[in-house]
């Protein structure tokens, strides 16, 4: 996983791009939560994070990522899901996951 | 544990696969949660990771954003929580139970309770304020075979939705699994306790054993005032014979009890006839040859974990070449421990000064020790013998025992090393010549 910043959303906001992969899946995917914890504490607002390279996402895989909404929210930044599949948006809207995160190029 | 920790068609029922309701997709992806649960709980990974990747799918399974779980502890009738997920700092580590609450757990089984509605329990009551401020909406007591094991804590649906019955189902399903784990980590935990416990009995078995020993050991040698502590030192060398030999703790521990209770057959014999400041005559001998066969007698009924103790005391008078008593047994019918026994008694014998005679100098003593080797000694058991009192005397063992049961001036009669190392020479075939010419020179 890597993460750069990108000029995303308004222009006030300080984004940053994390990448999952399918490490996100195990138990080891909770590096992801540490990387945004490291992000946010830098003054970041928005996390982007980029699901292109997760084919599917399992239940960790949500867990974990409700984690990184739930810490991006107690530090008042939003999360921004990109390049996710159409399996995954449904899966994110029947959990309830897409009512605390948007989702980028929904149409992908 | 006999409980299934698989995905089974158990729990496919309890998830209520008929609920028609759910869409496809999210039934798949319960599903595989719980597979994925069952296969976790099952595989031998480690417990904490287990424990947090099954929180991680109970809270992916049904989109919970936040969560616990804690395994209960009987004796300090608390929670302790093992993994958390978004419940805050403030929540604690540990969190106490009164016996209203065990009783209401236990009745209550794995069913989720809703924490708005169980006000009526003390726990809830006392955690109140924690709860609603890590904003908890279930707690799932982990009832395995009638016993709290611990508890899964709870938030809000991302949905926003309240729990319905369809999760509830799979929350039982989960808790039943991740309660199994827990379960089987108490039991292990038990086991190794009682295992522990079981070695430090055995330990005290042993001790009380070797000091029951030690006790008839003094006992025996108390009758004989002239042969003071014979049976404890016959004891010691027969311990560093067995040692030098390379038994294991056990087999040497056997060699030194064998030792220690060798003649344990002359308390029943006369004292005057022990004591006599002569040689006795050939009554008496008779009398006292008694001893090895009553030893015998008096050791067979009880069990001696390590050796036979009992042929040791029997036939530690028997001789390789067949001269020995009480039945003239030949080299290789003599059972080895009584082999081993008869020479630390000999060699105490020769090292001890006797009502008749002093002791014999060191150089006498080995001598006669190789002398008699392939006649009255096992060869490989004087050679062992010597080796031993050669470390000690080049410094190589630690421990000093043999100053310790002869005395510092005995260890230091002039040249005794050197005349070890030539005996040792001499008796330690380096090629098939000199072999055949030790077996000349015995024969
Ligand atoms: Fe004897």
């Amino acid at each position: 996983m890597n993460s750069e910043g990108a000029s995303l959303g308004t222009a006030s906001a300080k984004t940053a791009v994390v990448y999952a992969d399918d490490y996100l899946n195990k138990l080891t995917g909770e590096k992801i939560e540490r990387e945004c914890k490291l992000l946010l504490e830098e003054g970041c607002t928005e996390l982007v994070v980029d699901l292109s390279r997760t084919e599917i996402v399992n239940s960790i895989g949500v867990s974990i990522l409700l984690g990184v909404i739930d810490t991006a929210s107690n530090a008042g930044a939003r999360v921004i899901f990109s390049e996710v599949n159409e399996t995954t948006v449904e899966l994110f809207d029947m959990l309830g996951v897409t009512r605390h995160a948007d989702i980028l190029d929904r149409a992908a | 544990m006999p409980h299934d920790k698989s995905l089974n068609i158990e729990d496919l029922q309890y998830a209520n696969l008929t609920e028609s309701a759910e869409s496809r997709s999210k039934l798949v992806h319960t599903f595989g949660a719980l597979a994925e649960l069952g296969h976790e709980v099952a595989s031998r990974s480690n417990f904490q990771d287990t424990i947090r990747t099954s929180l991680h799918l109970i809270l992916g399974s049904l989109g919970i954003m936040r969560g616990g779980v804690a395994r209960y502890s009987r004796f300090e009738h608390e929670f302790n929580m093992l993994a958390v997920r978004g419940l805050g700092e403030s929540f604690p580590l540990s969190l106490e139970l009164c016996y209203e609450d065990e009783r209401q757990f236990l009745t209550n089984g794995l069913a989720p309770i809703e924490v708005a509605q169980a006000a009526v329990l003390p726990f809830f009551q006392v955690y109140d304020r924690t709860f609603s401020a890590s904003r908890l909406e279930l707690f799932v007591p982990l009832v395995i075979h009638e016993e709290t094991v611990g508890a899964i804590f709870l938030g809000e649906k991302a949905t926003g939705l309240p729990f319905s019955s369809y999760d509830r189902e799979i929350i039982c399903a989960m808790g039943r699994h991740i309660g199994s784990a827990i379960a089987q980590r108490n039991l292990l935990a038990e086991i190794e306790r009682r295992s522990e416990e079981n070695r430090r009995l055995y330990d005290d078995l042993r001790m009380t054993y070797s000091d029951t020993v030690k006790a008839f050991a003094a006992a025996i040698d108390f009758k004989d005032k002239y042969t003071e502590g014979h049976s404890v030192r016959v004891g010691k060398y027969s311990e560093i014979i067995a040692s030098e030999l390379g038994w294991n703790a056990d087999e040497v521990e056997g060699a030194a009890v064998a030792g220690y209770l060798h003649d344990v057959g002359k308390l029943t014999v006369e004292r005057k006839i022990i004591n006599a400041p002569y040689r006795i005559n050939a009554k008496e001998s008779a009398e006292l040859n008694k001893h090895p066969s009553v030893g015998f007698e008096i050791l067979s009924p009880i069990h001696h974990p390590y050796t036979d103790v009992p042929l040791a005391a029997k036939y530690h008078h028997e001789r390789i070449d067949g001269r020995g008593y009480p039945d003239g047994l030949y080299d290789r019918q003599i059972p080895y421990i009584a082999k081993v026994v008869n020479l630390a008694d000999s060699f105490d014998a020769m090292t001890t000064d006797r009502p008749y005679r002093r002791r014999r100098p060191p150089h006498e003593v080995f001598d006669d020790l190789h002398r008699n080797s392939g006649r009255q000694f096992a060869p490989e058991l004087v050679t062992a013998f010597m080796r031993g009192m050669l470390k000690e005397l080049q410094g190589e063992s630690k421990e000093k025992r043999f100053r310790k049961l002869l005395g510092r001036e005995y260890m230091e009669a002039e040249g005794l090393a050197s005349s070890l190392r030539n005996i040792l020479n001499s008796m330690t075939p380096t090629s098939p010549l000199t072999r055949i010419s030790v077996g000349q020179a015995h024969g």
